[in-house]
């Protein structure tokens, strides 16, 4: 799969919507001019990432067993797409993500203990128990406040690309969204103004091939890809193989070269698969068999660990170190966030500070209603 | 002072707040090049640059999508939807987004926009070009409402909303954008440059959202109304020759309290006049919150004259609008409750 130059012509390279762009090979190799040519240091940090955030969604679908937390969604499978990303963007970047990009934060070393604060909506939740688990918000960390309304945020994605771009700032904006939910209105709207304005701005779409229970041909239609609707707006669309760290890594990075270049939006269909269920409130048996095992693309971080191996900059000493070392991190910070309360255990902040951030400036109405609230 | 309509006020307003601070952009339909339908945009673009007042695409959600995004990045957006009647494609941008980016993330990112849109009837245009969607606003925790009456008001009250740190949606009933339309149709209009409200200072100045102003002193009963139906109290106190006190409350959320109870404890008697749709409109929340706090100060029952419960009708528009004989009776039956 060759790679363009940067201001290549979005008719020369339209085929590259049907196509895959893959850097890993069957045997473990980086090959192509895709391969993005990261230091040994660098693979390993990504392996790294991929292993916590796997270990980390472990952990809380076991406190969600243990009835410690009431919901949450885990991206088992999908581990590369975010992690890569967010190494080949940059720090002062927003990402604007659906709930299934937790390795957003955790690659960009947001604390493990605030997310399970969140998640368990204790009295150190930096949202303050407003929000159900898993829609974390860190403006510090580029990653924009996560809304359970579905596609909202990829329109407001290329606003704040277009804002960036009006001030004369470098930061871009990187906007994501299911494959399911390119159904929804706002995605279109979005792609029209990425397109109109040419905002610097990576518009993802994570194929994970399941919408709850719908495959993904309920959202596609009669189209061969999802990459395909980048087309019709002249915004050069890409499909990448999701599951392949170093293909994530040099698209990401190339989409955002193009983006600070002024070059406009990027399209990626980044293809995977939904290994587990949608959310904990899902019971993926009624609609799918496990098709993990016959799912070509491979699971992402053996890929990676296979890469290292073959290449000598991981040993199997180091791996099991690293296994270690993401799992006493996980531990350490859920019994740390656990010392400081849950919604299942009844411990919680003050019920009087959802009065809070309604506006900036409490008004008469609900300081009234604030006082009739115990607590 | 200089006398302007309610259009030039506005875009008065924009030129004020693009002066003064750069991180203020306007855009909409139509709003770039030609200076928006209603003219309220005219010449931003040709004075500020298309990086500052620019066209965007037939996509209301996309443009308060946008907006949301450019809002949390740290612009101040004030935006255009070309009609009231066109914002439902954005209500989820509105209710979702806009409204709630600040507590949802504890304060983490914020949407401080303005949202303009025409409001109301008597322009004869059907029901896609009539509605008065303020409840549908105000029932939203995170969103302060405001409809203006006049040019003075109309200018420092979207110079408030633009400078404020939340979210703003402003109302502006298209019928009052060139003169205070009192209801009766069958006249011409009055225009603003006969009317002291029409006269608009120089410059910059800000009426604070939540204060009400009381349109017309009196001591027999108090109007609560806002927006156009300000001006048909007005005709209907005149021709009914009852001694109506009007309350202009200018902005719906937050409510000026204060100034709504004072007058309904004066007064004693309470007509709530708005020209949306009858049914859980804003005047059933004021009625409540009347009674609920002055109910032994009122010797009759709250009356409420709204638009009938039917969508805006196009030949029937002015049996639907609550003109000054329908408000003038109901004066009238208050009187003798």
């Amino acid at each position: 799969m060759r790679k363009p130059d940067l201001d290549e012509k979005v008719e020369r390279i339209a085929l590259m919507r049907k196509q895959l762009v893959r850097v890993l090979d069957d045997d473990g190799q980086a090959v192509g001019p895709w391969a993005p040519g990261l230091t040994p240091e660098q693979l390993v940090t990504g392996l790294r990432d991929m292993m916590l955030v796997r270990a980390f969604d472990a952990r809380m679908l076991r406190a969600h067993r243990q009835g410690k937390i009431s919901f949450y969604m885990q991206c088992l499978g999908e581990e590369a797409i975010a992690c890569a990303q967010q190494r080949a963007l940059r720090p002062g970047d927003m990402h604007f993500p659906t709930y299934r990009q937790q390795g957003l934060l955790i690659a960009s070393g947001y604390p493990l203990v605030e997310m399970i604060n969140q998640v368990l909506s204790n009295t150190h939740d930096p949202l303050k128990g407003r929000q159900l688990p898993v829609m974390y918000s860190s403006r510090e960390h580029g990653f924009f406040s996560i809304s359970g309304n579905l596609a909202t945020q990829y329109v407001q994605a290329v606003g704040w690309a277009m804002a960036s771009a009006l001030r004369g700032g470098t930061a871009i904006a990187s906007a994501w969204i299911g494959e399911g939910a390119t159904s929804e209105s706002d995605f279109h709207a979005a792609l029209v103004f990425a397109s109109t304005y040419q905002a610097p701005v990576i518009l993802n779409i994570v194929n994970n091939h399941w919408a709850i229970s719908t495959p993904e041909d309920f959202a596609r239609g009669a189209s061969a890809t999802f990459a395909d609707r980048g087309y019709g707006f002249s915004i050069p669309a890409l499909r990448v193989d999701g599951n392949d760290y170093l293909a994530v890594y040099a698209v990401s990075q190339w989409a955002a070269q193009r983006a600070r270049a002024n070059l406009g939006p990027t399209m990626v269909e980044w293809v995977t698969l939904r290994v587990g269920a949608h959310s904990t409130s899902d019971d993926p048996s009624g609609y799918r068999t496990d098709e993990a095992a016959r799912f070509p693309l491979g699971d992402p971080v053996d890929r990676l660990t296979r890469h290292l191996l073959v290449t000598g900059a991981l040993d199997d000493a180091r791996q099991q170190a690293l296994a270690d070392e993401v799992t006493r991190d996980v531990e350490a910070a859920f019994q740390e966030a656990d010392s400081h309360g849950s919604v299942k255990g009844g411990v919680v902040i003050s019920p009087k500070t959802m009065f809070d951030d309604v506006y900036a400036v409490l008004p008469r109405h609900l300081r009234e209603q604030r006082d009739q609230v115990e607590g | 002072m200089t006398a302007m309509t309610m259009i030039e006020a506005i875009r008065d307003a924009h030129v004020v707040a693009m002066e003064r601070d750069d991180r203020v952009v306007v855009f909409g339909e139509d709003v770039g090049y030609f200076g928006g339908v209603f003219r309220c945009t005219l010449g931003l673009q040709q004075r500020f640059g298309a990086h500052r007042c620019f066209d965007t695409p037939i996509s209301e959600a996309g443009i308060v999508g946008a907006a949301v995004g450019m809002a949390a990045y740290g612009l101040r957006p004030c935006v255009e939807i070309q009609f009231a009647d066109y914002m439902y494609p954005a209500y989820d941008q509105i209710v979702s987004e806009a409204a709630r980016l600040r507590h949802r993330s504890a304060g983490d990112f914020t949407a401080p926009l303005t949202i303009r849109m025409p409001t109301g009837g008597g322009i004869f245009g059907g029901q896609t070009h009539s509605q008065s969607p303020e409840a549908l606003f105000t029932h939203v925790a995170g969103l302060k409402t405001v409809v203006v009456s006049n040019p003075y008001d109309a200018k420092g009250l979207l110079l408030a909303a633009i400078e404020d740190d939340d979210p703003v949606i402003f109302l502006e009933p298209k019928r009052v954008y060139n003169g205070p339309f009192d209801g009766h149709h069958e006249r011409p209009i009055v225009p603003w440059s006969k009317h002291p409200l029409g006269e608009v200072p120089e410059g910059h100045y800000t009426i604070e959202l939540g204060t009400a102003r009381v349109h017309r002193a009196g001591s027999d009963l108090t109007v609560l109304t806002y927006g156009t139906l300000v001006h048909v109290a007005q005709a209907a106190a005149d021709e009914t020759g009852i001694d109506a006190e009007i309350i202009d409350l200018r902005t719906l959320v937050p409510l000026d309290l204060d100034t709504v109870l004072a007058s309904v404890i004066k007064t004693g008697r309470c007509l709530v006049v708005h020209e949306a749709t009858l049914t859980s409109g804003y005047g059933a929340e004021l009625s409540a919150t009347v009674q609920e706090r002055a109910f032994h100060h009122l010797e009759a029952p709250i009356t409420r004259v709204c638009g009938w419960d039917t969508p805006y009708p196009h030949a029937h528009e002015w049996a639907y609008f609550p003109g000054p004989d329908r408000v003038g009776r109901a004066m009238q039956a208050l009187m003798s409750a």
